[in-house]
């Protein structure tokens, strides 16, 4: 896969079923395009959960994370490199 | 109920001395912990919010909440279907610019409660929705009349909950309240399995209510930036919608648009909050917008946003909107922002603030030459309210009924013809004077939406314009209002018709009519008084106007039906889609209505 236009992002959840929910949902319902999505628990704070989205929307990347950030389970949202992501490493599980 | 358990009970004997000031602590924490059903703690907590009235359905997933209500003071109000309920919670939520809150069972309860839960998203009511589900060791099993309610609201909600145990309530409740009335408002819903209805927990003081959370500081420097584009930009416009309603704004923002003579075009959304007859206002924009409306943002420089969203009905093709100038926008929601259009400026901030702070900092100006721009284009180019003299004709019965009432009629409509006729020609003066299904567009909403608003301001009349399709959409609601006699008048404008729907055939789909005649012409007069309420027929009264003047006086609920032709059309017309600079005028079109 292309990584040339995607953005990776970093969020900072609330740790509860039903997160996961409110995160995809979004994506799908305003038609947002997400390559990929990994989530787990925080290590020392089991409240929180650590989640790692794929993106791939060069031009509505600001509107995305606007509206990410609006839901009410999601403390921050951090755009971040490649270098140092859950991505990195992880490539060779996915070919 | 007051008990004690045994932990807190051992914990408190241990500390008891003779000494006066601890025997009072001791008496305060047997006042202060009780064991309570988690309905009962529900229903005390929403006492707490001071909810005095709830709309709604009982069902076997929601008993425990209904026999917990019944010993408390707050009032219900039996809705004959859920969506009833939501619209009904609704029409209190417009009104007060409180948060309502409606109930309903699990399974079919909770779906019939979803269009009235979505069409408070897209209008950004605080409404509470709560529902019963099932058991939760029944989640998961198909149990009778379970569906996934989380799964159902997420999209539609600014937030949902699925509660785990009785004590969860005591977080969630002021929290659903809090997120409902804090930034932009919006629905909550909360799914509360019934075994934590019927969980006995040990509670001691209660958390707080919840309540608007504090809005974000203005900058001084935004809004001297704000002022300072308003002021060199030849032909401003204020663009002002709902946002200003909600924030209670409505003075600050006359006193800023007067302080600037800066004309006004108003959404759909924030009709009312500059009267229709005020020098600056500009009336509705867009879709069934006045022709000069339309025509002034085609002119304007600068168009600032005030508590808008700019939705597709009001911008029309975005990127012919405006087309010479530049945006600003102000809203509450950073998400709003560069949504539809990317503006040069943008302030996110609660709208009502903004204006304070500009009403403060601002030098008054004079814009003489747009305005009288404006004032050429308004001449040349008026909303013509073809046959606004003529009882049966839609613009005629709209006038007629205005010139009887006097301002304090609080206005709500259906979905259709009728509401935008109702929103083009209604002499709105007020703030929440105006109550109406903008976002969504739900036919059904009109009926219910009065209700609650009778019930929110009693004292008013509340009247219901609506059409004969639209209000068979929830016309069960006749017998609830009819049982509470509420002061409503329904105004059925009746042509046998879908009529906007009709209107969009003969105009884009070739006159080619399919699906839109109400072939069984329901006798609706007869249907009102079957559910115990007064009904009239004007065609029918040897005196037509003193008639409707009657019904409209007299204390009560009464439907009236007037009937007008299916040919009447809601002008002028901007396709879907399409530029707002190529409105489709009466004149035009005649031949393709006849």
């Amino acid at each position: 896969m292309s990584i040339a236009n995607t953005a990776i992002l970093k969020l900072t959840v609330r740790n509860h079923p039903g997160v996961m929910s409110h995160v995809c949902g979004l994506f799908a319902r305003r038609a947002y395009n997400l390559e990929g999505i990994m989530v787990r628990p925080v290590c020392d704070n089991r409240k929180f959960s650590r989640m790692w989205l794929l993106v791939n929307e060069e031009d509505r990347l600001q509107q995305l994370i606007r509206q990410t950030e609006k839901l009410v389970d999601v403390i921050s949202v951090e755009e971040h490199a490649m270098e140092g992501s859950a991505f990195e490493s992880t490539q060779k599980y996915f070919v | 109920m007051t008990e004690i358990a045994p932990k807190a009970l051992s914990e408190s004997q241990g500390a008891a001395t003779d000494n006066l000031t601890d025997h009072l602590q001791w008496d305060a924490l047997v006042d202060a912990t009780r064991k309570l059903s988690g309905a009962q703690l529900l229903i005390e907590l929403l006492e707490r919010q001071r909810i005095t009235c709830i709309a709604g359905v009982p069902g076997g997933a929601n008993l425990p909440m209904y026999d917990a209500l019944s010993h408390s003071s707050i009032q219900h109000i039996l809705a004959r279907h859920e969506q009833g309920a939501g619209f009904i919670a609704q029409g209190m939520a417009r009104l007060t610019g409180q948060a309502q809150v409606c109930f309903a069972s699990s399974g079919p309860g909770a779906t019939n409660l979803l269009t009235a839960v979505a069409d408070a998203h897209l209008d950004s009511i605080p409404i509470i929705a709560i529902t019963g589900q099932v058991s939760q060791a029944m989640i998961g099993t198909d149990a009778f009349q379970e569906i996934d309610t989380f799964g159902l609201m997420l999209p539609i909600s600014k937030h949902n909950y699925l509660v785990r145990s009785a004590e969860e309530l005591l977080e969630v409740i002021p929290a659903a309240f809090e997120l409902a009335l804090s930034g932009r408002p919006g629905p909550v819903s909360i799914d509360i399995p019934k075994d934590v209805q019927n969980e006995i927990i040990t509670v001691g003081e209660l958390p707080a209510p919840g309540t608007r959370a504090a809005d974000p500081a203005v900058s001084a420097e935004e809004v001297h930036t704000l002022l300072e584009q308003v002021s060199t930009a030849h032909k401003p416009v204020f663009m002002i919608g709902g946002g200003i309603v909600y924030a209670g704004a409505t003075d600050q923002l006359r006193q800023f648009a007067e302080k600037l003579d800066v004309p006004c075009v108003q959404t759909f959304m924030g009709l009312g909050v500059l009267p229709s007859d005020h020098p600056l206002s500009l009336g509705m924009l867009g879709m069934h917008g006045a022709p000069f409306t339309n025509l002034v943002l085609e002119e304007c420089d600068l168009l600032v946003g005030l508590g808008v969203r700019f939705d597709d009905r009001a911008t029309g093709k975005v990127s012919a909107f405006c087309p010479n100038a530049e945006f600003i926008h102000v809203d509450i929601d950073n998400s709003e922002i560069g949504k539809v259009l990317t503006p040069a400026q943008s302030i996110v901030a609660d709208v009502g603030s903004v204006l304070q702070l500009g009403n403060e900092l601002l030098e008054v100006q004079q814009n003489t030459q747009w305005r009288q721009r404006v004032t050429q284009l308004k001449h040349d180019h008026p909303l013509e309210l073809d046959g606004k003299d003529e009882l049966f004709r839609p613009y005629g019965a709209i006038a007629r009924v205005a010139e009887i009432l006097d301002d304090s009629a609080n206005i709500t409509t259906d979905v259709g013809q009728h509401q935008m006729w109702v929103a083009q020609a209604y002499p709105f003066k007020r703030p929440r004077q105006w109550i109406s299904s903008g976002g969504l567009g739900t036919m059904g909403f009109g009926l219910p939406a009065a209700i609650g608003m009778a019930l929110a301001a009693p004292e008013r009349k509340t009247i219901c314009f609506s059409g004969d399709g639209s209000l068979m959409m929830n016309i069960q609601e006749l017998a609830t209002a009819a049982e509470k006699n509420l002061d409503i008048k329904v105004i059925v404008l009746n042509n046998r018709h879908l009529g906007l729907v009709r209107q969009q055939q003969t105009l884009f789909y070739g006159k080619n009519l399919h699906a839109v005649k109400l072939e069984q012409h329901t006798d609706f007069p007869a249907v009102a008084r079957a559910m115990g309420m007064n009904g009239i027929d004007l065609s029918e009264c040897e005196n037509p106007e003193q008639a409707l003047h009657q019904a409209l006086s007299e204390h009560g609920p009464c439907l009236i039906n007037i009937p007008v032709s299916e040919t009447e059309m809601v002008f002028p017309m901007v396709a879907p889609g399409g530029a707002n600079k190529d409105m489709i005028m009466a004149e035009a079109s005649a031949g393709a209505t006849k």
